[in-house]
């Protein structure tokens, strides 16, 4: 028997998306170790919070409510304490930006068995086995987490939000209180988007080289705004000066997950594919049929950029009208 | 101050994986190993900061077989003064035993700054720095993309969801990971790479510890069936149909 805790990530109060992911796979494995779900959550305005995860399977809520910005230290400090308050075995996290800074440091504050950016887990004789891309996604590693607890990050959007049910979630306030930290957050400068991370998004439009110049940009935002779409690019459009770095999908920029990844004039170099090659549904639309990105595209248009990007906004816009 | 730069020798993105016999691990054989590029940003970060007169000496550390000396020899020919070879087998999947083996290394350093890449472009676990800080109960910056360091202190912009930064102030020690736009790693010269040829690299075997992690089983993943490729304009509002009605992601 052991107890699943997952770390909450909050915005505005509410949990995001990823929050309700971890929780639906959470209740599964709780399920399958034949014990309870918990969840902590870390932020300011927290007052409801408890009844924005119980539908999700939550029986308990660790709440720091009035934790100022996000602080690596003070958040594993105060998960830590939520953790031996519930003697979890099974600590789940999102593997977002997040995420990927807090939970090895938990993994070793708690001497804990640790994997990340798993995409799938399951529970074998009484173990938590992981499954997680390795060499950029050619292969996967399947691993046993032999100690307990277990920290475990699981990547956005590789797993399905359950339909929400009744239940009522216990609340049991933490005092949000960081403790002595060495690294201070002097200051968050805002960044260019207030879409989703591309981390995290389920639609993402990427530009690459073919985009010419940065002004050129606009049109794949104007479809992002259509379709609710983040806007990525290539390295050779970055490195261009045509999108900023926080947009660079590939080896050198993020690992993108997405639903819908729709690529603009990108060749489909093995480093950019290194980072988008697990998204479900791939468009590449190119100048050239020979470009390697076709072999790789669910739909593949074989036209110029400028003309397909205006013509698809357009056509979304009406089929998202029609309801 | 001394900076020890954490240097992970990796395979080659272009490289072709493949399973071994039993589907228990990987079949090295014939793969080119480099250096991990985002160590190369860390080893740039660390040169410059002795080069700026705030740093005495860069000592490069990484953990494996013998094999892994040869990208600490491509640091070295960058730049640093000093390698540590933590000598171990091949990897076995427990991520927290290379950090702790990684911690007690540095330990033995007496390092004002630790430096890494912020990911393994193998494993891709965004971690190891992360636990090594926490071992060593200093803060950490992780994900940086610019970095001042002056009188014990640093001052690292760390990047976050869709572009935004967290500044981070820091008291030394401290790690610090890097990640592309920090700067531009420098090439090895042709006397860089002769004077790495008789440069020291110590070597120090950790203490076995007990794996809370262990790789069980490799699998490769199924291949993405052929798509359909349209042919002009024309061919936009029937995609954008097919991307409702078939694939169902709008
Ligand atoms: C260590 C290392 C790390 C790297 N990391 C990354 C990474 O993280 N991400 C990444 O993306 N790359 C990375 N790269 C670079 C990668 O190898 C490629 O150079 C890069 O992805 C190419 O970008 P691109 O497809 O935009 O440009 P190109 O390869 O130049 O392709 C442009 C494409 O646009 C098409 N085109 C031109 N005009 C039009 C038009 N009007 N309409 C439609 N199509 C048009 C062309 O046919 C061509 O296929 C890395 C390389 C190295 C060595
Ligand atoms: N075996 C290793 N030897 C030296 N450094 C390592 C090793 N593994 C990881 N690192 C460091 O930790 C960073 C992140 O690695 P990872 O957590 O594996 O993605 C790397 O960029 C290296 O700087």
């Amino acid at each position: 028997m052991s107890n699943v805790l997952i770390v909450c990530e909050v915005k505005n109060a509410e949990p995001k998306k990823s929050t309700l992911e971890l929780l639906s796979k959470g209740k599964e494995i709780a399920g399958a170790l034949g014990g309870s779900l918990s969840a902590v959550a870390i932020g300011s305005g927290l007052g409801g919070f408890a009844d924005k995860v119980a539908p999700y399977g939550a029986a308990k809520v660790y709440v720091a409510d009035g934790a100022a910005e996000y602080s690596t230290e003070g958040f594993t400090k105060i998960i830590a304490d939520a953790v031996a308050k519930d003697g979890a075995g099974v600590v789940l996290f999102s593997a977002g930006s997040q995420g990927k800074d807090l939970a090895p440091r938990l993994a070793a504050r708690l001497e804990a068995a640790f994997a990340t950016d798993c995409v799938d887990i399951g529970v074998d004789g009484g173990k938590v086995t992981v499954k997680r891309p390795v060499f950029a996604g050619k292969a996967f590693a399947h691993i046993a987490m032999e100690g307990s607890p277990a920290v475990v990050g699981l990547r956005p959007n590789s797993f399905p939000v359950a339909e929400p049910a009744g239940g009522t979630a216990e609340t049991v306030a933490l005092p949000a209180d960081f403790g002595d930290v060495k690294a201070k957050v002097v200051e968050v400068v805002a960044g260019e988007s207030s879409r989703p991370d591309l981390t995290e998004a389920e639609r993402i439009v990427s530009g690459g080289r073919a985009m010419k110049e940065a002004a050129n940009f606009k049109i794949l935002e104007e479809l992002a705004d259509v379709i609710g779409a983040t806007v990525g690019a290539s390295r050779a459009a970055v490195d261009s000066g045509y999108a900023p770095q926080s947009r660079q999908v590939g080896q050198t920029g993020k690992t993108v997950n997405p639903v819908l990844y729709m690529a603009f004039g990108i060749s489909g170099a093995i480093q950019h594919l290194a980072g988008m090659r697990t998204s479900k549904v791939i468009v590449a639309v190119n100048k050239d049929p020979e470009a390697p990105i076709f072999q790789k595209a669910d739909y593949g248009i074989v036209a110029d950029l400028f003309e397909v990007v205006p013509k698809m906004t357009e056509e979304f816009k009406k089929l998202l009208a029609e309801g | 101050m001394h900076i020890v730069v954490l240097c992970k020798q990796v395979p080659d993105t272009e490289s072709r994986i493949k399973l071994n016999a039993d589907g228990t691990g990987f079949d090295m054989e014939g793969i080119k190993w480099i250096l991990n590029p985002y160590d190369e940003y860390a080893v740039e970060e660390a040169l410059k900061i002795k080069e700026a007169g705030k740093a005495e000496k860069v000592t490069v550390m990484g953990l494996g077989p013998d094999r892994i000396v040869e990208a600490l020899r491509t640091a070295l020919a960058m730049g640093a003064d000093a390698a540590v070879h933590v000598k171990t087998g091949e990897d076995t999947g427990d991520t927290s035993s290379v950090a702790k083996a990684l911690a007690d290394a540095v330990k033995a350093q007496d390092a004002g700054l630790v430096l890494a890449g912020c990911r393994a472009i193998d494993d891709d676990m965004f971690a190891v720095p992360c636990m090594v800080a926490e071992y060593l109960g200093v803060g950490q910056a992780h994900v940086v993309s610019k970095l001042e360091v002056d009188g014990g202190k640093a001052k690292a912009w760390r990047d976050i969801d869709g572009g935004a930064k967290q500044v981070i102030e820091m008291a030394l020690p401290g790690v610090v990971t890097a990640t592309k736009g920090l700067n531009e790693p420098r090439y090895a010269s042709l006397p860089g790479i002769m004077k790495a040829k008789r440069k020291p690299v110590e070597v120090v075997e950790p203490a076995a510890g007990g794996a809370k992690a262990k790789l069980v089983k490799c699998s490769l993943p199924a291949e993405r069936a052929a798509g359909r490729v349209f042919e002009g304009v024309e061919s936009v509002p029937e995609v954008v149909r097919l991307l409702r009605e078939e694939a169902k992601v709008i």
